[in-house]
């Protein structure tokens, strides 16, 4: 039997991470990942030959820099690549060009609203400003409003101190953001209905909010408050899929000593005397450490791989009721050829971007009804990206392959269980929507992956295949997050922790949850910290 | 001329508040009322001839300490009268009955999860309670009161003790779904029990951030969140408040429907000096106090040449849009209802908290709702005087009809709503259609053009959290004072807003006698 | 959207004028301005920088935006919206304006062409669509429409301009004073000429219809060939502004719409423009906050300096004393003045210490080295170009 200072449950990026900063401590760690490969959601998969596909998570754009720089991760073999701009579809042939250049952005904008041209500039003024306040808040363990802790009042003033800073109007505009919809909020800055689709398409990806839902104004926030090289709001592409995240994190692990087992599920967390003291694998192997580190989500962490005896009173039920639901749908698409889109022209470089389906308003609406209502719609969200068209690495020359993220998709049918053919006719609603806009789309392809709230919980292990592992919503967040009262990444049995995106700051490829976690440990373990504090450079 | 100290625009039951207190310290007070009689939402008025009905239909939190103080019960009101059990109705007669902390109707783990949720959600409230009958403190201010404040909100919450801290700072913020999803299993309890949350709002059960907050709200109040219709219904409110108002000195004009508010300019800046009447006469006051809505009293009584346009453009982003819709039913006989001995209570048609949100998904898109959701409330059981003998009035709350139809609100468009509403409640009345000898639907729009409030909304603006405390109705008017000297609100667009509660006008009056 | 240029979408616009100007801008030197191509320079920046002050250049002013605001609350509308009483402004008369959130922080600055008595155009430097909308809400009678891309505008700049549009045949000129609006017929249409400019020195600026730029050009280039008429960019532009101490969006001040970090903008009493803000005048956005600033004092005031020696000052700080131990302000432009022949700056210093002494430590480089020194700085209270031409009328026909 093997002994550790930490075992890991799970290397996706976080668990990754955490267990990088353990090592790089001078732990000895071991990750243990139920799949035979890494990464999680975070993952890059030959699923065709001759095509790498980034299954799951597809863009990244809050991976904190600091942690790239301190982990090293360039020389880990991570290129993040910002794309250039993202062609924006209409219910009809409406198009909607984001250029990556600001007076191209500014002309195509004025193309459909002079007004709105010109309020997308106050527009993204204020989404920085809001940015700068949350952005403090990444790499810090939220404080607990009700403990009487120096650290955690200490913690608390900071916070009111930057929320305070802000000023009478800015802290009621802040509210505003922080729990309007995202459709409300934007009718302060735009009138055209296509511009505002664009702008609050990012409010519902991953939620099971619509873009009327109060709080989708903030998931809107947590999506652009990301950035590549100081650009607030611009996404990027990993050079080689999202997977090379993963490996570049995992390289830098095992460089510090740390152990990575696949193949390796948790079937039980031990616990004994009240202290979390190891883990039993699915084969029966038993690991013991001296603490055991979750990358699971809550509820999985609580209510499948341990023993509701072992946990105190009503734990259990606050995992039972933490919100993760699914509501996201993604096919991954080999095609044999660069796919062209009416109403686009054949500029190289914004055919290099992303596209979003979005339609209008209400079209991203009616597809939440559908969702609330236990199917999918035929008319769904899509964002898609094409990564081929600049990364030489994940598909043949000549060749692409496209990543199509669906809002909404439930996790479970009102009309029954999912099957093979419901997920196959869940597809075929994307690829006839893509064939709408790129007659000919069809004959291209060359193979395809489809997966359902289903797919992504049966193989990543996320709950209802929720890819936040959690809603976003303010009874989730800060130090809501996962419950309240066990936000600061320790978990209510002694020596178990969680470090996956069920604790703060939430979901997105970003490796804060993972190095915050990994602060808190090695403070309980009375070794020095190894995590950088801040991250934002001078804005 | 006669000259007042100050004119209230509007003999609402806030404005007929802050009118009474006003003149009770010995203020000259003019209200000014446009309508023919006083009460604005709260007025009777007949809808089929010897049968009348207000769009508010009952109280569920008029602050007692105002009828002491304004001594209603000497003119007619008693706001400690019994309140009326809340019934969820079932298709098949089997209903849920919530009355107070009483529930009958659902199985024994739910009555017990009651229990359970009464206690915390009453703790949870009293952390409220306390702003009622207050000016809300200003963010960002250095004065002693205001941060006092804030820090006694501080003490408050560490007072409830860890665990119900940190649970109420995750409740607060909660869809009324998924508290009820957390607690209970019976649907028709869980759509009853999330209606007082939802209800006047532009919000369905799984819209987070509002709803819980909304209910808490109405739990804080003095009776824990429960209706009554006192003896003489919503009018001896009405009346008494009229009562009051006129016994401390108040003048009431009515059909005095006021134009703008007359505002002076000199070197200092702007003050409000008195109204202009639509028929051209002037009246001045040493101050103005408006019971109308913000956007009404900002845009078009004030005039935006007056304001700041960051000011005038929070005030025209003001969510108003109302969504609720009234019917009125004149009856030959008292409605039965299957499975109920007596329709006394505020009955809800809500099958389940799908029912709520797929009404609401229609409304949402400028539709008619198919299945409208509704609180029925049988007004002339406690006011004989609504109706001829022996015969009753329905009054029901529809949810949620849209203020801005796709299309227009045409008449066919409101009678076929009117129908699609009244089929509904027979299938739970069956005998209904037989009894209805005069009927009246009045969309938001009907209400917006009839009783001269923006969006139709009963409110006067959404009760959301950026629209709540001392952001209502926002920043710079939150505290009854506006940016014009001399101008006041003390309508339910501000603090602590919307109900028959009286809080807004108490809070002006006190704000403006210092 | 399939044009033939897959491009096009993201090309920046030409301006009317934009076929005569390529000819001219023989180094390719464009940079942009509201999404049009704009010259940077043409031929060398400082030799237009001489015409404007010796003869005469012109300037492409089509990027700028225009507004019209008509109606009969238009003029209340305005006035609400900018710090002047608008109402003193008489037809076919201009004025400088600038306008400010509720906070008192500036906007943007423009100038307001009052064309009859219910008919303006604004005219400024950066969009300014959503915030005019805003500001017309509540009146019934205005409306507003983005009349950039249908008025071409052409600035002529510099002592001879009066000549050359003597020479073009424009009866009136002659007339008309500083601020004055002139419509002329101009071939069965017409041609607006007002008495305005950014260079400080005599000048005009000369609106029409698209259609008929390049006549206007071409009938003013042809009359102007004896006066020494060339067109100037950007470059000479900023040269010419900051002789005038006339302030730029980016340099001097920071648009209150587009500032991340409040302390970032700034008030027109910092920015020395308190007289545009007036009291006496009936409401306007941002009084409140004004006249608090005004009644406190700006904590910033804008600063003509004149600076020992002769390297320009861009970007550096400003001291209260020669050790540079209290910091005090920056430099937001400055340059050596060929015209006056002295090292000229604006800056932004703390109203305090604008009794005391001021010091600026400037950074410079010979061939690859980097120094730097200290140097004093002498406050001046008018512009450092003032020449009685650009006042006089009839001006001098050179």
């Amino acid at each position: 039997m093997s002994h550790y200072d930490a075992i890991i449950i799970g290397a996706g990026h976080n668990g990754l991470t955490n267990a990088a900063y353990l090592a790089k401590a001078g732990l000895n760690v071991v990750v243990v990942e139920k799949n035979e490969y890494i990464g999680g959601a975070a993952v890059s998969r030959e699923l065709h030959e001759g095509w790498t596909y980034s299954s799951c998570s597809y863009v990244c754009s809050m991976m904190r820099q600091a942690l790239h720089r301190d982990l090293d991760l360039g020389r880990h073999g991570l290129l993040l690549v910002p794309y250039l701009g993202t062609i924006n579809f209409g219910d009809g042939d409406e198009r909607l060009f984001s250029y990556h250049n600001e007076e191209a952005a500014h002309l195509e904008l004025k193309r459909h609203s002079k007004r709105d041209a010109d309020a997308m500039h106050r527009f993204q003024t204020d989404l920085t400003r809001y940015s700068q306040l949350i952005r403090k808040t990444l790499l810090r363990t939220p404080p607990d409003p009700a403990s009487f802790k120096p650290r955690d009042i200490k913690e608390l003033l900071y916070l009111a101190k930057q929320f305070w800073k802000l000023g009478e109007n800015e802290i009621y505009e802040y509210v505003r953001f922080f729990t309007m919809s995202a459709a409300e909020y934007l009718d302060d800055y735009f009138e055209n209905d296509m511009i505002k689709a664009a702008m609050a398409s990012p409010g519902i990806i991953g939620t099971a909010l619509g873009v009327y839902s109060p709080g989708s104004a903030y998931i809107l926030l947590h999506h652009v408050m990301g950035d590549v090289d100081g650009s607030i709001g611009a996404w990027g592409l990993a050079r080689g899929g999202m997977g090379a995240i993963s490996n570049a994190i995992a390289s830098a692990l095992q460089e510090h000593g740390g152990e990575i087992r696949t193949n390796a599920g948790v079937q039980q967390i031990l616990v004994e005397g009240g202290n979390a003291v190891g883990v039993v694998l699915a084969n029966g192997d038993e690991i013991r450490a001296r603490i055991v580190v979750s990358n699971l989500d809550a509820k999985r962490t609580f209510t499948q791989v341990m023993d509701k005896n072992n946990l105190p009173d009503g734990i259990y039920e606050k995992a039972k009721n933490f919100k993760i639901r699914g509501s996201s749908g993604k096919v991954n698409i080999a095609l044999s050829g660069l796919p062209k889109f009416t109403g686009v022209p054949e500029n190289r470089y914004i055919n290099r971007g992303g596209q979003a389906f979005t339609g209008s308003l209400a079209t991203m609406e009616r597809a939440y009804d559908c969702w609330k209502r236990g199917r999918w719609s035929d008319d769904p969200f899509i964002e898609s990206v094409i990564p081929s068209a600049w990364d030489p690495t994940v598909a043949p020359p000549g060749k692409h392959w496209m990543s199509n993220f669906i809002q909404y998709c439930p996790p479970r049918l009102a009309s029954g269980p999912w099957t093979p053919e419901k997920r196959d006719q869940f597809g075929q609603t994307v690829v006839d929507k893509l064939e709408k806009y790129s007659p000919g789309f069809k004959d291209l392809i060359v193979h395809m992956e489809v997966r359902t709230p289903h797919e992504i919980e049966q193989e990543i292990g996320l709950t209802e295949g929720n890819i936040f592992q959690g809603e976003l919503t303010i009874d989730q967040l800060l130090f809501n997050r996962p419950f309240p009262g066990y936000a600061q990444y320790r978990m209510p049995v002694k020596n178990l922790y969680m470090c996956g995106s069920s604790t703060h700051p939430g979901g997105g490829v970003s490796s804060a949850c993972g190095a915050n976690a990994a602060r808190e440990i090695l403070m309980d373990l009375k070794r020095p910290n190894t995590v950088p504090e801040d991250d934002f450079y001078d804005e | 001329m006669d000259r007042y100290d100050a004119i209230i625009i509007g003999a609402g039951h806030n404005g007929l508040v802050c009118a009474a207190y006003l003149a009770k310290n010995g203020q000259r007070v003019l209200v000014l009322e446009a309508a023919a009689t006083a009460g604005g939402l709260g007025a009777s008025r007949e809808f089929h001839p010897g049968f009348r009905a207000s769009i508010a239909h009952s109280v569920s939190h008029f602050s007692q300490a105002i009828a002491d103080d304004l001594q209603l019960a000497s003119f007619g009101f008693d706001p400690a009268s019994d309140p009326i059990p809340t019934i969820g109705l079932g298709l098949d007669g089997n209903h849920i009955v919530i009355d107070g902390t009483k529930l009958l109707g659902a199985g024994s783990d739910d009555v017990a999860a009651y229990g359970r949720y009464c206690k915390s959600m009453h703790r949870f409230a009293d952390v409220l309670k306390p702003f009622w009958l207050k000016t809300m403190p200003r963010i960002g201010s250095a004065n002693f009161a205001d941060l006092a404040a804030f820090g006694n909100i501080g003490l408050k919450l560490r007072r409830l003790g860890r665990k119900d801290m940190q649970e109420f700072l995750r409740v607060a913020s909660l869809p009324a779904r998924d508290l009820m999803d957390e607690n209970f299993e019976n649907e028709i309890l869980k759509a009853t029990l999330s209606w007082d949350g939802l209800l006047g709002a532009k919000m369905a059960p799984r819209s987070p951030n509002s709803a819980v907050l909304a209910l808490l709200y109405r739990l804080s109040g003095e009776a824990r969140g429960a209706h009554a219709i006192a003896a003489g219904g919503v009018n001896a409110l009405i009346s008494s408040l009229r009562g009051a108002a006129e016994a401390a000195g108040v003048r009431l004009r009515y059909n005095a429907d006021v134009a703008r508010i007359l505002i002076s300019e000199s070197g200092d800046g702007l003050s409000a000096t008195g109204v202009e009447l639509r028929n051209g006469e002037r009246v001045e006051a040493d101050r103005v106090i408006s019971s109308a809505d913000p956007k009404t009293t900002f845009v078009n009584l004030v005039g935006v040449q007056y304001l700041d346009i960051g000011f005038t453009n929070r005030i025209r982003r003001l969510r108003c849009d109302g969504y609720v819709a009234k019917l009125h039913l004149a009856l030959s006989e008292l409605p039965l209802f299957d499975g109920l001995q007596q329709p006394d209570g505020r009955l809800i048609i809500a099958p389940d908290m799908d029912a709520i949100e797929f009404a609401f998904d229609d409304a949402k898109y400028g539709e008619s709702p198919k299945n409208p959701v509704m609180e029925i409330v049988l007004p002339s059981l406690h006011d004989p005087s609504v109706a001829p003998d022996g015969q009753h009035v329905l009054s029901a709350h529809v949810m949620y009809v849209p203020l801005k139809l796709q299309g227009g609100w045409t008449d066919a468009a409101r009678d076929q709503m009117c129908e699609r509403t009244i089929d509904i409640i027979a299938r739970y009345a069956p005998r209904i259609r037989e009894q209805i000898t005069g009927q009246e639907f009045l969309t938001p729009a009907d209400i917006e053009r009839q009783y001269r409030v923006t969006g139709g909304h009963w409110h006067h603006t959404e009760f959301a959290v950026d629209q709540m405390l001392m952001m209502r109705p926002t920043y710079g008017a939150a505290q009854y004072q506006t940016p014009v000297p001399g101008l006041f609100l003390c309508g339910a667009g501000s603090h602590p807003g919307g109900d028959l509660v009286g809080g807004a006008g108490h809070n002006a009056a006190q704000v403006i006698l210092g | 959207m399939n044009s033939a240029d897959p491009y096009a979408g993201e090309r920046l616009k030409l301006s009317p004028f934009h076929p005569r100007q390529r000819e001219l801008n023989i180094r390719d030197a464009w940079s942009a301005w509201n999404g049009y191509k704009f010259a940077d320079y043409y031929y060398d920046a400082e030799y237009e920088y001489f015409c404007v002050r010796n003869t005469c250049g012109t300037y492409d002013i089509c990027p700028m935006q225009k507004y019209e605001i008509r109606g009969n609350d238009a003029e209340a509308m305005l006035n609400r919206m900018v710090t002047r009483d608008v109402k003193k402004i008489k037809v076919n008369r201009v004025a400088y304006c600038v306008w400010c959130t509720d906070e008192g922080r500036m906007i943007d600055d423009g100038t307001i062409f009052r064309l009859a008595n219910d008919r303006f155009m604004l005219t400024c430097g950066s969009p300014c669509n959503a915030w005019l909308e805003k500001s017309a809400f509540g009146f019934d009678e205005v409306q507003v429409a983005d009349i950039t891309d249908r008025l071409a505008a052409l600035s002529l700049q510099g002592p001879t301009s009066f000549a050359v549009l003597q020479a073009m045949g424009l009866a009136g000129t002659e007339s008309a004073k500083p601020f004055d609006i002139l419509t002329l017929p101009f071939h069965d249409d017409t041609l607006m000429v007002s008495r305005t400019g950014f260079t400080g020195d005599l000048g005009y600026e000369l609106w029409i219809k698209p259609d008929l730029a390049l006549r206007l050009w071409d009938e003013l280039y042809a009359a102007g060939g004896d006066y020494g008429i060339q067109p100037y960019g950007e470059a000479a532009t900023n040269m010419a502004r900051l002789e005038a101490a006339f302030i730029m969006p980016a340099m001097e001040f920071n648009e209150a719409l587009r500032t991340v970090n409040f302390e970032h903008d700034q008030t027109p009493f910092e920015l020395n423009l308190g007289w545009l803000v007036d009291f006496k005048k009936p409401h306007f956005s941002g009084r409140r906050a004004l006249l608090e600033e005004k009644r406190r004092g700006p904590k910033y005031t804008l600063t003509k300096l004149d600076i020992e020696g002769n390297k320009p000052a861009d970007g550096s700080y400003i001291y209260s004393n020669r050790r540079c131990t209290q910091e005090v302000g920056y430099v937001t432009s400055a340059m050596w003045s060929p015209a006056v022949k002295a090292n000229i700056a604006l800056a932004m210093i703390e109203t305090k210490y604008l009794q005391g002494e001021l010091w600026v430590e400037i950074y410079y480089e010979k061939e690859l080295r980097q120094y730097s020194r200290v140097v004093k700085c002498t406050q001046k209270q008018k512009p450092f170009w003032t020449p009685a031409r650009a006042r006089a009328t009839p001006p001098p026909n050179y």
